[in-house]
């Protein structure tokens, strides 16, 4: 049984009287242990499907308006809101981009630690933990950081605490929502090493979601590309970013300069992102599409699998097709 | 004679220090930096968040004022040049900023926005003339003439960026600063602001400054690239082959630290311990000393000095000199 699987899963949010779809029938799993990178670029809605798991979307403007979620084959949609409770932090923990937002500037982030267990695993809330925990991390002279306020650790540092209470209680499946993008790049290298480290240690599976393919390179198993609401496309990660299947992946990775193989010239992608409520019929890449053929404007393509373990959301495709080609 | 040069530049501000102000200290943000831009050519200035690039950025143009060294800008000195005559010429260096979103009046259509800086500068003098101009303005940055009765909110990130562009360009720089003018963009969208930028340089022979915190789109778009940590410049050359053989050993962290897409390389990287220090409280000796993994004794106590280690490649680093000493 897979720890995570979604179906179909929709989400709307109420905007001026009228309902407006972010996620349209998306659906993933992810393997006990896995890492599953889930990419796209901003009003995409790989945000609100990674909220939609611990059900974290306030209710309304938002509401689930199909699919299923399940943890562990428990049905998250049809939860009580004691049911979620043990789910969130128990199961299911969440890393936010922003560590300065998501930590409480009034108190010390060894008792903010401390709050967590005492919630999930009252029989480990001690101090001694909390130390441990602040170690696990990597954070420097745990004792005497469990008594720093946020704004005294650096951005990594406080990127570090959340990530100690997020492991706090054991969870199975970490999702980390752009974890590193607020953080200098040898800031963001430490805390991918630290993901994997504890991964390895752990044996808990990450949810990734960014919109840096590098990222993916570096931690992913799996990836899940995501284009307005959609997955495009789903693919092991070596195959994904060696050989794309839809036209959206490949102009992704044809549009970003590579340290060490620079080019002549960069191969943009026309037009800009659709936002939600403004997606074209067809298929919603065809108005950017460098490989468009007539029939792509108005029939929209649906996610079919093909060989290798992957699926495509494009009829045109030639699977295997590579990046320079 | 270069078309900007900037020579033992230093920045620094002054913080007010806790609840009893026992004295203030002083922030080190740029310090003794000399940097050259020749006309057309694109320098990268790369480095972390808090290493005074942005500070420098603004401080060449003089919207911060240096606290000491000396501006030169087509060999004349602009370091103390008054206000007045200030504005004459900047109209030869214009500035683009991260947010499209925060550089744009959103009262101002964006014809009244490009039409500003040709008032200013007595560019257009008849109205049909600067219609005529702003329309061409607009079609230099891929977009339509007819955008100019539009105002900023009906535009895209993308397509703002590229209206701020236009705005500079209306005086016809010889130098664009950039800073960051592609990170807020999405993904998709940067690679068209950077082919824009490298069409300027290119065709128009602007001159660029494009700080900026990316690495692989500085390798791409600039020929010559400096990397600042605390305030210094600590590695300087062409942009290829800083990238391909890094000399300073925080150049290699940085360039080590960036993620590819090449899932083969996830085993081989230097992770820098710890954060940059604060520019408050520079350490003593090299400013990198407590996070280089090649630091000796003599880094602790001596700063080393930025030195042309090959002809056009400058590299601040003891260790580095050594070597080269014991090979030859």
């Amino acid at each position: 049984m897979p720890l995570l699987s979604i179906h179909d899963l929709e989400v709307e949010f109420r905007l001026n009287d009228r309902w407006v779809r972010a996620v349209d029938g998306v659906s993933f799993s992810i393997e006990p242990g896995e890492t599953l990178c889930l990419v796209g670029e901003s009003g995409c809605g790989k945000s609100v499907t990674a909220l939609s798991i611990g059900r974290l979307l306030p209710e309304p403007p938002a509401r689930y308006s199909g699919g299923r979620i399940e943890v562990e084959g428990h049905d998250i949609l049809s939860m009580s809101p004691r049911e979620l409770q043990r789910i969130r932090g128990g199961v299911v923990s969440y890393v936010f981009q922003e560590p300065a937002a998501a930590l409480n500037p009034v108190f010390r982030v060894g008792s903010q630690i401390l709050e967590t267990l005492q919630i999930h695993r009252p029989a480990k809330a001690t101090q001694a933990e909390v130390v441990r925990l602040l170690g696990d991390v990597g954070i420097p002279d745990p004792e005497r950081r469990a008594r720093s306020y946020p704004h005294e650790l650096s951005g990594g540092m406080q990127q570090r605490v959340m990530i100690a209470m997020a492991i706090a209680t054991e969870p199975r499946l970490l999702i980390a929502d752009e974890p590193t993008t607020a953080l200098d790049v040898t800031i963001q290298a430490q805390i991918l090493e630290l993901l994997k480290d504890l991964k390895q240690r752990l044996g808990m599976a990450i949810l990734l979601i960014t919109h840096n393919l590098g990222l993916v390179g570096e931690i992913a198993d799996r990836v899940a590309v995501m284009y307005a609401g959609q997955i495009v496309e789903t693919a092991p990660v070596g195959s994904l970013l060696h050989a794309p299947a839809h036209p959206y992946t490949r102009a992704l990775i044809q549009s970003v300069p590579e340290l060490g193989h620079p080019r002549e010239r960069l191969i943009a992608i026309p037009g800009t992102v659709p936002m939600p409520g403004t997606w074209p019929a067809g298929c919603r890449f065809a108005p950017r599409c460098p490989v468009v053929q007539d029939d792509c404007r108005t029939l929209a393509p649906s996610l079919k699998s093909i060989a290798g373990n992957r699926s495509v959301r494009c009829p045109h495709s030639a699977p295997g097709s590579t990046a320079s080609s | 004679m270069p078309l900007l040069e900037l020579e033992s530049l230093q920045v620094r501000f002054p913080v007010e220090r806790g609840f009893f102000g026992r004295g203030t200290r002083v922030v080190h943000a740029v310090e003794d930096l000399s940097l050259t831009v020749a006309a057309g050519e694109a320098v990268g200035l790369v480095g972390e968040s808090g290493c005074g690039k942005t500070t420098l950025g603004r401080a060449l143009l003089r919207l911060i004022e240096p606290t000491s060294g000396t501006i030169r800008f087509n060999g004349e000195d602009i370091t103390h040049l008054p206000a007045g005559e200030l504005r004459s010429r900047r109209r030869q260096f214009q500035m683009i900023f991260q947010d499209p979103f925060g550089s744009l009046n959103p009262r101002l259509t964006v014809g009244q926005s490009l039409a500003e800086p040709l008032e200013i500068h007595g560019i257009a003098s008849t109205p049909a003339e600067r219609a005529e101009r702003i329309a061409t303005l607009l079609r230099s940055v891929g977009l339509h003439a007819d955008h100019a009765d539009r105002y900023p909110h009906e535009f895209s990130g993308g397509q703002r960026q590229r209206i701020v562009i236009a705005r500079a360009l209306a005086v016809e720089p010889k130098l664009l600063v950039c800073d960051e003018p592609v990170s807020a963009l999405d993904v998709s969208v940067q690679a068209q602001v950077v082919n824009l930028l490298q069409d300027l340089q290119r065709e128009r022979g602007v001159a660029l400054l494009f700080i900026s915190h990316d690495l692989a789109v500085v390798e791409h778009l600039c020929q010559r690239v400096a990397v600042m940590y605390l305030g210094r410049v600590v590695e300087l050359g062409p942009a290829r082959e800083v990238c391909r053989r890094p000399s300073h050993p925080y150049t290699a962290a940085l360039l080590s630290a960036v993620p590819t897409l090449d899932a083969t390389s996830r085993q081989k990287r230097i992770v820098l311990r710890g954060d940059p220090p604060s520019p408050i409280d520079p350490p003593s000796g090299c400013p990198f000393h407590p996070r280089c993994p090649i630091a000796q004794d003599r880094c602790r106590s001596e700063r080393p000095a930025l030195r042309e280690i090959q002809p056009g490649r400058w590299s601040a680093c003891w260790v580095e000199a050594d070597q080269l000493k014991g090979r030859s």
